[in-house]
């Protein structure tokens, strides 16, 4: 679950990160507030949506005083922002960030997530901060500082100090940086993040660290166990279908293309997207219905599938295990039967009762095309919604 | 022969009085699996159709001879689970569980990686060595005895490929699901090591996915160190950058993971790629 600027903001100053003064504002009359209680000088207007690339967006904006924030928020409220994270059609921006104005001397990159090779988490600091790190660890991978942080020990004082060096601190900076790579972990290992990133970390003229922006991404399999972090989900943020979908356990992303598909497990959800694009056509989405699925979810599936207007034709392959394909055909005639699907249908299945699940779907008076292979599946799905020649 | 399982492995399921448990010990018994109990804790010294239960997995190894373990155990349980499937020094524990938060499978990691136990997934669908036995949830009826080896991230495309293998009269030796999430016990090149010491087993299909980069690590050990044909497939060739397709492990992030380079390391390797996922069992034919 990803969650807002302001929002992971919070959070790292609770565990003791220093970041920068502001508040939060839905209406751009609460900026002109804000703005003043920061002193009325020179403050920044930052839109909060999840994707990054903000600033090139022309979503950010620095402003001399508190006239100019209201004016900068009244822009920026409900404008379509667009990002190279947040394709074409943008995101709306519902809420934006006002932050006192800081002098910055130097921006630095830091960051936490788990490391899959060597099983740890890694924090990782490099000189090269506000710029996009994928560039800096393609391009000069010796830029980027890591410390593996051992499961039992935990982040160790003198890797700190190692990474601060690595920065180019000064001395008197080194024990602050080490206070707060160590408070970035605490709060990593409190919130089970998968990702901390603090880009950029900044060096005031002063002298001082703040983490002038943050990205935190939670592990989805840990919320059960963080009921106040559930609260921060913006389903504004989410497109509907998948809001709706993940209310059934249901796994659904949408994508742009014409042929829907439903599928059973992820692999061979990815597969059958795979294949359907192999056959000329392109998937409408990702759907996963799980491998215990019963009628009512197929059902709800299925609803969640045509809402999506783009779908010329609809593949089903499942691949019965656990999951009967009688329960599923079942599920299909039952939402067929509800929703009057106005697309043609092309059902593959195999696997446990595949033969009753076919007769099923063959006396049901419904118009289904069948198919014995992925493939076959795949071709007729993609002739039956290409549009009439 | 075949891998980690056969005919004479003594298997116990953490979780047994589990509605999933229950299931899979009678799936796993009816298809000749030695199933030789369960654990509950709080419910030892029962008995569960027809399995004495135990409350801890040590108190079922010393019992029943144990020397497997299959954990369905809800995610919230799941690493403590496999932790105290290693304190028991069982040497094969495969956990099916899905959902386990990353934090606590590291903890599990670092106690597996220093146990004698070999742990396979979690997230995934367990193994079966065809016509022998089976630990996890592969439907066994699709299998058949055969010469080919499979160890995959994915489950329901897993049994797409012993059923594309099992048509062509190819068979299985073992198949073994790796699992999805972004650490498991048991990796794409540990698999491989054990085919290649298999006599029996003279292909592999190697069915990978998109997200980190296990995949360009086993291409690398193959170019290097396996010597039989390998066939394989990489799911999410059409998956947008950014988003977790399904498994926890599944996801294109800062253009790194992607299917493509995937693809291109095995193929260098000398793995035979194909980009149609039904295109594995017709692969694996020709490469024999």
């Amino acid at each position: 679950m990803k969650i807002h600027e302001y929002q992971g903001k919070s959070i790292l100053a609770r565990y003791g990160v220093p970041v920068p003064q502001g508040e939060v504002v839905f209406e751009a009359s609460s900026a002109r507030d804000v703005a003043k209680r920061l002193g009325g000088g020179v403050v920044v207007v930052k839109a909060q949506i999840h994707a990054g690339g903000r600033g090139k967006g022309g979503g950010v904006k620095v402003v001399k005083n508190a006239d100019e924030a209201e004016e900068a928020a009244k822009k920026l409220l409900g404008m379509r922002l667009v990002t190279h994270q947040t394709g074409a059609e943008g995101q709306i921006v519902g809420r934006v960030l006002i932050e006192q104005g800081l002098k910055i001397k130097r921006e630095l990159y830091l960051a936490v997530l788990v490391d899959r090779s060597t099983e740890r988490p890694v924090l990782m600091v490099s000189q090269e901060g506000g710029v996009e790190i994928e560039k800096v660890a393609e391009e000069t991978p010796e830029k980027i500082h890591k410390a593996f942080i051992h499961p039992t020990a935990g982040l160790s004082a003198f890797q700190t100090r190692q990474l601060a060096f690595a920065l180019g601190l000064e001395s008197a900076q080194i024990a602050q940086a080490g206070k707060l790579m160590t408070s970035v972990w605490e709060a990593f290992k409190a919130t089970d993040a998968s990702l901390i990133e603090i880009n950029p970390l900044i060096v005031t003229e002063g002298g001082d660290l703040l983490a002038l922006d943050a990205k935190i991404t939670f592990d989805d399999n840990a919320l059960y166990r963080h009921v106040e972090l559930k609260e921060l989900r913006d389903s504004a943020e989410e497109a509907p279908l998948e809001v709706e979908a993940s209310k059934y356990a249901l796994n659904y992303i949408k994508l742009d293309g014409t042929i829907g598909c439903m599928v059973n497990g992820a692999g061979l959800a990815m597969a059958t997207m795979d294949i359907i694009k192999l056959a000329g056509g392109e998937p409408a989405n990702f759907l996963d219905v799980g491998g215990g699925a019963n009628a009512e979810q197929i059902k709800n599936a299925f609803r969640i599938l045509m809402s999506d207007t783009a779908v010329k034709a609809v593949f089903i392959n499942i691949f019965g295990g656990i999951l009967r394909c009688d329960v599923l055909a079942e599920g299909v005639i039952a939402a067929v039967k509800d929703l009057g699907v106005p697309v043609p249908i092309v059902i593959r299945m195999e696997g446990t009762n595949v033969e009753q699940g076919k007769q099923m779907l063959r006396e049901s008076g419904l118009n289904f095309t069948t198919a014995d292979t992925m493939s076959e599946g795949a071709e007729r799905v993609v002739a039956l919604g290409a549009p009439a020649a | 022969m075949a891998v980690l399982i056969d005919r004479n492995t003594r298997l116990i399921v953490q979780g047994i009085t589990g509605r999933e448990g229950t299931f899979h010990a009678k799936a796993a018994q009816a298809y000749g699996t030695q199933l030789v109990g369960g654990v509950t804790p709080g419910k030892g010294g029962t008995t569960h159709e027809g399995w004495p239960v135990f409350h801890t997995v040590a108190d079922a190894v010393r019992e029943t001879g144990a020397n497997a373990t299959v954990i369905f155990v809800p995610p919230p349980f799941a690493a403590d689970a496999i932790m105290e499937a290693a304190d028991a020094d069982i040497p094969l524990a495969v956990c099916i569980t899905e959902g386990i938060p990353v934090l606590d499978m590291m903890k599990a990691m670092a106690i597996i990686r220093e146990s004698k136990t070999r742990l396979i997934g979690p997230n995934c669908p367990g193994l079966i060595t065809a016509g022998q036995a089976k630990a996890g949830i592969i439907p066994g009826h699709i299998c058949k005895e055969g010469r080919v080896g499979i160890v995959s991230k994915s489950g329901t495309l897993t049994y797409e490929a012993i059923h594309q293998l099992t048509r062509l009269g190819l068979g299985q030796t073992t198949c073994i699901g790796i699992g999805g999430d972004p650490l498991i016990g048991t990796s794409f090149i540990d698999a491989l090591r054990l085919f290649a010491d298999d006599p029996q087993t003279e292909a592999v299909v190697m069915i990978g996915e998109i997200g980190g980069s296990a995949e360009q690590e086993a291409a690398e050990w193959i170019q290097a160190s396996f010597k039989k044909p390998v066939v394989g497939f990489i799911a999410g060739q059409t998956a947008p950058e950014g988003r977790r397709m399904g498994h926890a492990g599944a996801i294109i992030s800062g253009g790194k993971g992607t299917a493509a380079e995937k693809m291109e390391a095995l193929t260098a390797a000398g793995v035979h790629v194909v980009r149609s996922p039904a295109d594995i069992g017709e692969a694996v034919r020709s490469a024999l």
